[in-house]
Parts: structure tokens; sequence; C-alpha cells
């Protein structure tokens, strides 16, 4: 009854690798366009580093005072990518017992995950928009430059977004695919119950 | 009654034949111009140009670069000239490279331009200059559109047939506008032994495949005479090089009416190929000359430069089958072939007629020997059997040929300041247009290769008067842009020019843009004198030199407070712009320096050299709009007696305790 079907184990099996490929690809990215910027600045998010134009939105945030970003700012930078691995693995045990419970307890444990790593970039954002230097030559008063999580927000003169990257949609496509594959299952039984 | 009649009749045939006299005044250049002509040359802002034109700038001694067809100025290359906007020529890492056998020649004459190529056809990797007073080429670098290398020119004097490039950039040519009694020999001669003791040479200066770096190959001794322009061979003339030459008639004053006399001057026919094998077998001779060699190094981003002792001179005496000269009517000025490379278009300054060569008949007259006689050794072909045809009736006053993908030649004729288009094959005129005034040297994109890609004209020209607003008795030259894509030639912009326009070549934007570089990386910086981060930046002293290493990035400079430099010192400013983002360069003044700005790149280091006139605190600034706080981006620098004892010290942001000393007398 609980039982996945081979195709469902198999489909299970193949994202949980294709996570892999997250070690290889950003993750996430934030795009800023200014007046000044019309081909705009972007900043990567890998699973342990922070590439592109960092150095020239640094910069530029001296400014207002914000803090330098660089990748001694991430502690997760150190855990990420063993993160990711225990999902794997754990989506392949998911394949290998073929239950579909258990598949229901790993999306569960998903989610759980995707929303902590969102919490802890929201948290990260507000604190590196609010944390302002005392000093900074420009100051309004009231106003923070926390980036936008997801989507975009207007910060001064820049029009930020903030979307994932490739390895993002990896993580958000393979989270889906799973959730479909117990869906079916579950519509499946479902339906036997039924009859 | 009647006679009041009379009198009416007599006024109104006055007044009315005044009318028409009026009327048979030249209208004015408005009527010249056709309806869509905006619309062609509208480039809509934020939108680019389709071709990229480099004018040379005459005696300005710079290269500008326009957009076509907008005709907007993008950039003037200091190239033979000083420029202090740019700190050329002004510092320290560029003094070097208006380096001469004379010593630093601050300026020149920049007349012909030479995009190199690959078979034939342009790709946007150097463009060639020439300086015309004090010989020398020049390459410009088209990935940062710097000068980054200049060669003087030994045995020479006027480089006028300059920097004309053959079609793999094996060679650009150098040859003598005047001649002169050669480097080696005692020059102090009385002017008028000219035709024993004053030669003609054309020279060879290699060009190297992949960094472009310029060696004089050899160099060719000919008669006294005066080159004047040139032009590679190209597909199945490769190998040969043309060179139109005046004053055949070899004299030394008044040329106006004394070089003129003859009904033929010459085109010079070079074997290039051939005279390779002769330098390569040894039949030169090394000539002890001196010139300088001037290198930008890019990673150093310093200029050196290098006093060359020698040259390879190639004398026609010991290497038969090197040098033809072929008749051309009256001192010819252009000397163009085209794009097939089977014909040579000469024209003479003075003469009724085109006359265009084969190049298939020139060298079937070599083979026979088809000569009319020799001229100083040196055999010259019968002009009848070197004759594709003439242009008869074309215009007066010849100067140049430019050609189209059509098989259409286009020659300029400054006399009845007019373009004349006709058929290369046929010599048949086309059409016609006026210029305004006076057209020199004609450019059509990749016209003088073996790919034109057509499409536009552009006239430079010689006269402006009434063009545009007048400016006093100095008025900007003007060029004329003229859309050849129809059988007619219409005028469509005209355009006020920096300097004085002689050559320009136009290449497509494509070929160009997507190497241009947008900053140079702090990594790759290996000035000796730069200060790769805040922590290296630092003033020292060392004996009489206070060297102040110093960085730049928004909104300030580290260090910018400076004490301890005294009077008798010379203080080296040392500015490293740690930017690494497009377009935010810094500058760098400091009042009474008797010298120019810096304007550094981002990611560059450049040195200004500044000797205090008297004690004082002087301010320095950024001069180059760099930010929000740009206006907040300045400093002080403290010069004491040269007896004083205040101890070198530097600082950004720290501010010491005040010390209550006050410079009242109380």
């Amino acid at each position: 009854m609980n039982k996945l079907s081979t195709s469902s184990r198999i489909i299970i099996a193949i994202i949980s690798l294709s996570l892999i490929l997250t070690y290889f690809t950003p993750i996430w990215r934030i795009d800023l366009f200014a007046p000044q910027y019309p081909e705009g600045l972007t900043m990567k998010i890998w699973l342990n580093d922070i590439k592109g134009q960092v150095d020239i939105i640094n910069g530029l945030n001296h400014y207002i005072g914000m803090r330098k970003i660089n990748v001694a700012m991430f502690p997760e930078f150190s855990f990420l990518t063993y993160i990711v691995g225990f999902y794997i693995i754990l989506g392949l045990a998911v394949s290998v017992i073929g239950n579909r419970k258990v598949l229901f307890w790993y999306l569960v444990f998903t989610a759980f995950g995707g929303a902590f790593a969102m919490f802890d970039f929201y948290r990260w954002g507000y604190e590196y928009g609010h944390d302002l230097d005392p000093t900074a030559p420009i100051k309004v008063p009231g106003l923070s430059y926390q980036p936008p999580m997801f989507g975009h927000k207007r910060l001064l003169n820049f029009d930020a977004y903030s979307f994932p990257d490739i390895g993002g949609w990896i993580v958000i496509g393979a989270a889906t695919i799973a959730f479909l594959v117990w869906l079916h299952g579950w519509y499946r039984s479902h339906k036997m119950k039924l009859k | 009654m009647k006679s009041l009649f009379k009198t009416f009749l007599l006024v109104a045939l006055t007044a009315s034949t005044f009318t028409w006299l009026q009327s048979c005044k030249p209208k004015g250049a408005q009527s010249a111009v056709s309806g869509d002509a905006a619309s062609k040359v509208y480039v809509a802002p934020g939108k680019y140009d389709e071709f990229y034109n480099f004018v040379s700038g005459g005696f300005s001694g710079q290269m500008s670069v326009y957009g076509i067809p907008s005709g907007r100025l993008f950039r003037v290359i200091p190239v033979f000239s000083v420029d202090p906007e740019k700190g050329y020529g002004y510092s320290e890492e560029t003094k070097a490279m208006l380096n001469t056998s004379h010593g630093f020649v601050p300026w020149d004459d920049l007349h012909h331009i030479a995009l190199s190529e690959t078979d034939g056809i342009q790709d946007g990797r150097w463009v060639f200059g020439n300086g015309n007073n004090t010989p020398r080429i020049a390459r410009i670098d088209l990935k940062t559109f710097r000068t980054a290398e200049i060669i003087e020119i030994p045995n020479s004097a006027g480089n006028h047939s300059s920097p004309f490039i053959t079609e793999n950039s094996e060679y650009v040519v150098a040859g003598t506008r005047f001649s002169i009694p050669m480097d080696n020999s005692n020059g102090d001669v009385p002017i008028n032994t000219y035709k024993q003791n004053f030669h003609g040479t054309v020279s060879f200066i290699g060009v190297d495949k992949t960094s472009g770096n310029m060696n004089i190959a050899f160099q060719i001794l000919l008669p006294g005479v005066n080159f004047d322009l040139a032009r590679a061979g190209k597909g199945k003339s490769h190998g040969w090089m043309f060179f139109s030459c005046y004053n055949s008639e070899r004299a030394n004053t008044l040329l106006e009416v004394n070089s003129t006399q003859k009904d033929k001057d010459f085109i010079l026919c070079v074997n290039w190929k051939k005279a390779e094998e002769y330098a390569k077998a040894g039949k030169g001779k090394l000539q002890s000359v001196k010139y300088a060699h001037n290198i930008y190094d890019e990673q150093k981003q310093m200029a050196s430069s290098a006093i060359e002792n020698q040259v390879m001179m190639l004398d026609p005496k010991d290497c038969p089958d090197m040098v033809y000269f072929m008749p051309c009517p009256k001192s010819p000025h252009g000397c163009d072939t085209d794009p097939t490379g089977e014909y040579i278009v000469g024209s003479g300054k003075l003469a009724a007629v085109i006359p265009v060569f084969s190049f298939t008949k020139i060298q079937a007259a070599i083979a026979a020997k088809n000569y009319e006689g020799d001229y100083e050794g040196i055999p010259v072909l019968k002009y009848d059997a070197v004759l594709h045809g003439e242009v008869k009736k074309p215009g007066l006053g010849p100067l140049h040929t430019e050609f189209d993908d059509n098989g259409f030649a286009y020659t300029s004729f400054f006399v009845s300041s007019e373009v004349v288009k006709w058929n290369v094959k046929s010599l048949e005129v086309v059409d016609r247009v006026p210029t305004y005034y006076s057209v020199g040297h004609l450019s059509v994109p990749g016209g003088p290769t073996r790919k034109p890609w057509g499409k536009y004209l552009i006239a430079y020209n010689k006269i402006t008067k009434d063009r545009y607003l007048p400016t006093g008795p100095e008025l900007a030259q003007s060029a004329q842009l003229y859309d050849i894509s129809g059988d007619k030639m219409k005028l469509i912009l005209d355009f006020p020019t920096i300097g004085e326009p002689h050559y320009a070549e136009a290449i497509p934007a494509s070929l160009i843009m997507k190497n241009s570089q947008k900053i140079y990386k702090i990594e790759e910086n290996k000035n000796p004198y730069a200060a790769l981060g805040d922590k290296f930046a630092r003033v020292e002293r060392k004996g009489n030199e206070i060297h102040v290493y110093m960085t730049a990035i928004r909104s300030h400079f580290t260090p910018d407070n400076i004490e301890g430099v005294k009077m008798g010192d010379m203080v080296y400013f040392h500015v490293t712009n740690l930017e690494q983002d497009w377009d935010v360069p810094h500058g760098f003044a400091v009042k009474g320096a008797n010298n120019a700005e810096l304007l550094i790149m981002p990611g560059e280091t450049q040195t200004l050299a500044w000797k205090p006139e008297k004690p004082g605190v002087y301010p320095i600034y950024c001069t180059d709009f760099c930010s929000a706080l740009h206006q907040e981006m300045q400093g002080y620098i403290r010069v004491s007696a040269a007896g004083s004892n205040v101890p070198i010290s530097f600082s950004t942001g720290k501010t010491a305790p005040a010390v209550t000393t006050t410079t009242d007398k109380k």
C-alpha cells in the first residue's frame, strides 16, 4: 500500500543526485541596476562562496555605511555543502526504502530545511541592511537597506532584484518533483482504497 | 509723359537685369542636401554607430575617433603631442614615449592612418599613424585606444608617405618627403649641392604578428626626389609597394616652380619580397645611425625609450630587380591600389587626367625590360606599356582615391572641390558631387583594403569658411559624409574635426568594440611604484627625493595629509587608482605644479613629479568627478624650509591633536 513504484524510486534517486550540481552552480543571485549602472551589478551566492562584482558593490555601499560583504561574513559557508550532501544521501535512502510515508517525512524535512534557509537569508539581509556605520557619509533618517529576500525592491538609486540562480532552481525543481511523486503515490493509493 | 514711361522702363529693365544677374550667383549648399538625410545620420540616444572612424589630427599630432554615420567625436588619442588633459607626456610614465634622437619632442604632425590587416581585411587590432616632422611611426593598441609604441625613422625627413600597411600587416612603410644628406655622412654641406649629397629613402618597418612591436627591417637608398604617398599591393600584387614621388627635377628651392617643370614624375614600384631576400642574404650595408624606439609596457604601465644604433640599407645598385620607376603625369600625390590589386591609380596634382596603371602590364614590362631609360640608375618603365588607361576630364587637382565594394573609385579634387565617382575598369566618370571646400583625403570604410565595406564616403576638407557658426579667424576643419549606397552620391552630414585631418580609415564597430578594455586589472599592475592597497600607501625619503605612494578610491586619497617635505626636494606622487569598476577614473593635481594633471584609469598607477617653489601648505585634489563625494576627495601637503626638522609624516582620517601654533604675529 505505501510502497512507491519503481519509476517513482528511480525519479527520487535522480533528483537526489541532481543536487550534486548545486556544488558547481550558484544558488542565488542579486542584481542591482541604477541610472549609472545600466549594465547592472551582480552578486552570486554559492554553497560555500560569494562571487560576482562584490568589490564594486562594497565600494558603493560604504557611502551608506554598510559592512563589506565577504566570505567570513557567512558562517553558513562552512557547513552548507555538508547539509546538501546529507540531503542527497537522505534522498537516496528514501529511494532505496521506497516507502511513501518515508518520502512524506523527507518532504516535511526538506520544507523545514528550505524555510530555515530562507529565514537565515532574511536574517542576514536584515542585519546587513540595518547594521550601519554611524559615521557613514550618507545618512537617510529612518532608511535601511535590507535587500529583498525574493523579487524586487528599490534601495535609494538602485533597483535590487533577488532570485534563485541555477543551483537554487535545481533545489526547487527537485523538491517540487519529489512532492509530485509523493502526490502521485498518494493519489494512486487513495484511488485503490476507494475501489 | 513718354519720357516718364521711358525712364520707368529703363529702371524696370535695370532692376530686372540686376535680379537676373543675382540669380546667376551660385546657390547655397543647403540645396545639395536631400530630404531624408537626417534619418540616415540619426543615431538615436544610447544607440551605437555602425563604424569607427580613425581620423588623423594633422598638426594637432593626435588621432581622433568618430562614429559614422553620426559624426560624433568619441575620443582624441594622444600620439605625438603632449596632452595635459590626460597627463600624456607629462606623467613620469609617459614622458619616454616622446623621446627621439633629438631629445624630448612634444609635438608632431600626424598625417596618415593605417589599420592593421589580415589577408587584406581590417582586423581591428592596431592603428598606425605617422609623425611627419620628426620622422616617426606610432602604433595604437585598439584594446585600450592608447599609443603603445613609437619608432623613429633614421635617414629621413618629412615622413609623409607613411605608415601605409601591407595586407598581412607584415610592414608599415616610411618614405622621405624631404631628401637629405644621410645620417652617417657629414650633413654640413651647401644646400645647393642637393644633387650630389641629398638622398631619399623608403623604410620597411616590420610588425610582429602577435605583439605588434615594430622594427626597421631595411631601408632602400634612393635618388633625392620627394616621396609623397604610398599604397601596398594586394591580392595579385601582394609583395609590392607603390610610392608616388614629385620633384624629379631635384630642386632645392622654390619648388612650386622648380619642381613642376617636367611633364611626368614617378611612381616607385618596390618588390619588397625581393628586398626582403636581399636583406636576408646580407646584400645591405649596416649603417650607423641613431633613432629612438619607445614602448609602453602595459604591465609596468610605463614607457621605456631605447636608442638604436644600426639600420640595414639596401642600395638598388647592389640589388637588381628590386625597384622600378613608373612615369606618372605632373607631380603625383595619391597612389592608390584598387581592391583587386590589379589597378594602381596615380593622381597628378596638376594633371588633366587620372592615369590608371595595370599590375599585370607592369609585370610584363619588367619581364620584357620595356624601359624608356633610367633615372639615377633605376629603370624607368614605359608609360604606355604599363598604363591601363586614363580617366579623361575628371576634374581639377586630383589628390586621393578610395574604392567601394562595387568596382567604383572615388577621387578627390582639391581645386574643383568635388568628389568624382568613376568605374575602375571602364574609366568612365559616373557621378560627381561638390565638397565644402577643397577636399583632401577621402575615406570609405575598408576603402584601402581587399574588402571595402562601402556604404559611406567621408571627405576631409581643407577649407571651412561658412560651414559653421564663425569662431574668429581660426576655424575647425570640416568633414562631409556622403551616402554612396546608391548610384548617386548624396551629401548627408557635415561635421567639424580636430586639428587638420589628412587620411582616415573607417572600420565596422563590431571588429573593435568587443575587444575594448574596461579597466586595468589591479592584480596585473606591475608598476614598480604602485601601492596595491591602502595598507601599502606611504611616504619615503630618498635623499632629495620624496616618493609618495598614494592610493585613490572613492572618495579619498591615502595618505591625504603629508608633512616633512623640504625645499629642494623633488616630490613624486605615485598615484594608484584602486577602483576596479568601469569608467571610474581619478584625477590628481597639486597647486602650482609646473606640469599637468594625472588622469588615472581603474587599476593604473601614474606618477606626477613636483618641485615645490616655496614653503607652505599645498592642496591636492581629484580632478575627475568620480562620485557623490568627489568634492571631498582632497588633501594637503606641507612644504617646510630647507633646514627644517619637520619629520616625514602621513595619514588619512587621523587628526593629530591640534597644537596651538599660529602664524599670526601679535
